[in-house]
């Protein structure tokens, strides 16, 4: 015991290698099928093991990886927010709503100057993120219900703000931000890596960051210690959602257009990205580092798939499968864990 | 006295032990038709063992159960109630949102040849079966909006029509107000006279000697009395239940304890005319720096809503609270904490993180006072090791999951959150439930240590034991009412369960 101990007071278990890998397994098996996924695609073709392509899965996942970082938090905390997506396609049609466009454009909009644009949109999807807190703390509606109403709710201000059109142009420093790049490295793919980054140290180092894991751990044992549970699980349902709406204005711009229904596969990619990456539905366990993996997973799937060459149809289907097989290995892996810990 | 037949059940030397510890020790019972049997004895004493090796809980032991003589072993639950025996246990486990009609035939409801729910039919013969007992209620009303203690009845009726010839009730009246129980001992007799054997495990000695023919005393695993009802008294019942002179326990509590002089101490909290729905009525008490209040009752007395309240967890329907002489109304825990009350409730799992460090447990209530921004984790392990040592928690490993500690030192880590900056009003439930005898002095040790720095503390338990061992005023809570007080006078662990 003596010698150990200093072992066990850094918080690893000196019981050797095997237990401690087995003890990380829900980290290193989701990084296990990146490396078999990498592996596969760059054997089957020549063109994906390449610089160029790197940076083009850089780029597939930056939208998905700022809007699943504050899905992290909320997945975390034991809940669910489904208004992700919406909330990222309103915030984008906001901004250009907010930005005047050509003549073509159809769209009865209101042009205001590129700051208070930005600032009304973040306004928006903060205020939209506040009705799920409110929803879901004080009036008790579960997370799953009330975002499933909310996605409803942002769909409709979508809808009525665009009304059927598609808008263009929004604020040049979205456009920069979402479609420009600086030393050849799209700014998009720093804006992703900086809000994971953000994230992770407010997880990590941060007094708010530790409630949001014991919250999740034990949501009971939280309220017993006297946190403001109800305050914590607010502050997740914001965040999530402004994270969704700068997702949603640079999405608008690097696709170079705002429309209707344009950030759908959002939801169950960035759901995806936290889950497959490790990350536990029922809360306090993984995090941002889990969810890098699971974007790459996610990236370096989809991405790949567009190199070999299969019928694009059935591409649907293998993407499917394949992620219902990182879900079971981290099932798995996650037993391994807790026998571990036995 | 039913006239004498052979017991319908009968059990012949039954032992049973848990991991080396035995439960019951050569315990006979005989159970005759007709026959209501009270079971009496402290928590732990083997009550409810030997009822779950009866019902088919329990299915290792060693010993003869026969049943009309002829000797069975049950391989489950199922089994025993093929064999006519039904356990209704004392939290309810009917379904409130279903009507009173498919509770009573939950699981076999009348269908036709399709297999569709005769809805009519099942309604008529409810309503017809719960008249046979007095229960007059609308078949397809919801089960739920029905008072507490009619549910109660309507889930015994439920069993009873299942076939039941055997009948355990586990602490029936203990959420009963005095009509609904009259109305439960009503509905008992009649069940005697059409020949059902019931045994009735109760805390109520009182309503033990009322309804049932025959008491059985346990005391640590053993049977140690069987007398007629109507040959017995209360103080008789008590004596045989802890035994006095008997075997040399840790101590025998049986022996007057002198309480101290009442505290003259600034008064921490006030509450006055508390009351929740029909868990709690006029409740108002205080609680004095540097003193000990002790709280006993029986389970399920409003102890546990009691605690709840005080932390902020629940919200009272009237009355007020007030702390160091201003009102308060808890909008959450946090406020509680803010206010400077504790609660140690009893359940560790409600209470700590058992798949985070230790550190990270200790260190969760007072997160604010050391960082307002960035964690400090140096800090936090400083702090968790002086309460490591303090508390002497074993292993004093700060960095360890608190999940791999025994019960007694996740007790004590349950405690040490509240330590480093101590609070004005320390709540704790149960604090020694299941500890082993060091652990429990360990315990009792620190809670005279705060006493001593002058937090106010309360202690609720429904062990005799531990008010004794630990307060210096002591209130009686009965069915959510304070019924006594005990100050400045001899008291003693036949007194205390007299008064409940």
């Amino acid at each position: 015991m003596a010698s150990s101990e200093t072992a066990l007071a850094t918080g690893q278990r000196a019981r050797g290698l095997a237990p401690f890998l087995r003890s990380q397994m829900r980290n290193i098996a989701p990084f296990l099928t990146l490396i078999f996924l990498s592996g596969f695609f760059a054997f089957a073709s020549p063109s994906f093991a390449t610089l160029d392509n790197l940076g083009n899965i850089l780029t597939q996942v930056s939208v998905t990886g700022i809007i699943a970082v504050g899905l992290t938090f909320v997945i975390l905390c034991a809940e669910i927010d489904l208004s992700i997506a919406s909330i990222a396609n309103v915030t984008g049609i906001a901004v250009a709503y907010f930005t005047l466009q050509e003549s073509y454009v159809n769209i009865a909009n209101i042009p205001l100057p590129g700051a208070v644009a930005i600032i009304l949109s973040i306004l928006l999807c903060a205020l939209l993120g506040l009705v799920n807190a409110l929803g879901l703390t004080v009036i008790g509606i579960p997370s799953f219900i009330m975002t499933l109403a909310m996605m409803q709710i942002a769909a409709g201000i979508s809808a009525l703000l665009v009304r059927g059109q598609i808008a263009y142009k929004v604020p040049s420093l979205i456009t920069t931000l979402g479609s420009g790049s600086i030393g050849g490295i799209p700014w998009l793919v720093i804006i992703a890596a900086l809000m994971l980054l953000g994230g992770h140290l407010v997880l990590t180092y941060t007094r708010f960051g530790r409630y949001v894991y014991m919250v999740g751990g034990n949501r009971e044992a939280a309220e017993y210690s006297g946190l403001n549970v109800k305050l914590i699980l607010g502050a997740v349902m914001v965040i999530s959602a402004v994270c969704s709406g700068i997702g949603g204005m640079l999405g608008v711009a690097h696709f170079g257009s705002a429309q209707q229904n344009e950030f759908d596969t959002y939801l169950l990619d960035s759901i995806a990205a936290v889950v497959v990456g490790g990350t536990s539905l029922f809360g306090g366990r993984g995090g941002i580092g889990n969810t890098i993996v699971g974007l790459f997973v996610l990236g370096v799937l989809n991405n790949g798939l567009d190199h070999v060459n299969i019928d694009s149809f059935l591409k649907i289907l293998i993407r499917g499968l394949i992620l219902l097989a990182a879900l079971v290995i981290n099932v798995y892996a996650q037993r391994l864990r807790e026998k571990a810990a036995d | 006295m039913p006239e004498v037949r052979s017991p319908i059940l009968e059990l012949q030397g039954i032992t049973k032990s848990f991991g080396g510890v035995e439960a019951l020790r050569g315990v006979d019972f005989a159970l005759h038709p007709g026959e209501i049997h009270g079971l009496v004895g402290e928590n732990g004493a083997g009550k409810s063992t030997l009822m779950k090796i009866i019902a088919g809980v329990h299915t290792e032991f060693s010993g003869r159960f026969l049943i009309n003589g002829a000797e069975r072993h049950f391989r489950s639950a199922r089994d025993a109630h093929a064999a006519g025996i039904a356990m209704v246990h004392q939290e309810l486990s009917v379904a409130p949102d279903l009507t009173v009609a498919e509770n009573v035939f939950l699981g076999n409801q009348p269908t036709n040849a399709l297999g569709l729910v005769q809805w009519r039919r099942m309604a008529r013969e409810a309503g017809e079966q719960l008249a046979r007992f007095g229960i007059d209620v609308d078949p397809m009303s919801r089960l739920g909006d029905l008072p507490i203690g009619l549910q109660q009845l309507i889930e015994i009726a439920r069993v009873l029509f299942s076939g039941a010839r055997m009948v355990i009730l586990d602490e029936p009246t203990s959420a009963l107000s005095p009509p609904e129980v009259e109305r439960l001992f009503a509905t008992l007799r009649r069940l005697r006279e059409e020949g059902t054997s019931i045994v009735f495990i109760s805390h109520f000695i009182e309503d033990i000697l009322r309804v049932s023919d025959t008491v059985t005393v346990f005391r640590n695993g053993r049977k140690v009395a069987e007398t007629a009802s109507a040959a017995t008294s209360k103080g008789a019942l008590i004596e045989a239940m802890i035994g006095r002179g008997g075997e040399a326990l840790e101590h025998s509590y049986t022996d007057d304890l002198m309480l101290p002089q009442p505290s003259d101490s600034s008064v921490v909290l006030k509450v006055d005319q508390l009351s929740l729905a029909r868990s709690l009525k006029d409740i108002s008490f205080e609680a004095r720096a540097g003193e000990v209040l002790g709280i006993y009752g029986f389970m399920g007395c409003g102890q546990q809503e009691l605690s709840r309240i005080l932390f902020g967890k629940l919200k009272p329907d009237g009355g007020t609270l007030a702390v160091d002489g201003s009102l308060k109304t808890f909008a959450s825990t946090a406020a509680a904490r803010r206010a400077g009350v504790a609660l140690v409730p009893e359940s560790r799992r409600d209470m700590l993180f058992h798949k985070e460090p230790v550190y990270k447990n200790i260190s969760i209530s007072i997160l604010d006072r050391i960082s307002s921004l960035l964690l400090k984790p140096a800090q936090e392990r400083d702090i968790a090791q002086r309460q490591v040592e303090q508390l002497q928690i074993r292993p004093p490993v700060v960095g360890l999951d608190l999940g791999m500690l025994s019960g007694g030192n996740q007790q004590k880590v349950a405690l040490a959150k509240w330590l480093t900056y101590p609070p004005k009003l320390l709540v704790l439930c149960e604090p020694t439930r299941g500890m082993d005898v060091g652990a429990k002095n360990d315990v009792i040790n620190i809670v005279r240590d705060l006493r001593a720095k002058g937090l106010a503390i309360i202690v609720l338990s429904t062990e005799p034991e531990t008010v004794l061992s630990l307060a210096d005023r002591i209130l009686v809570l009965k069915r959510g009412a304070l019924v006594r007080e005990f100050k400045n006078e001899p008291v003693s662990k036949d007194r205390l369960l007299e008064a409940a």
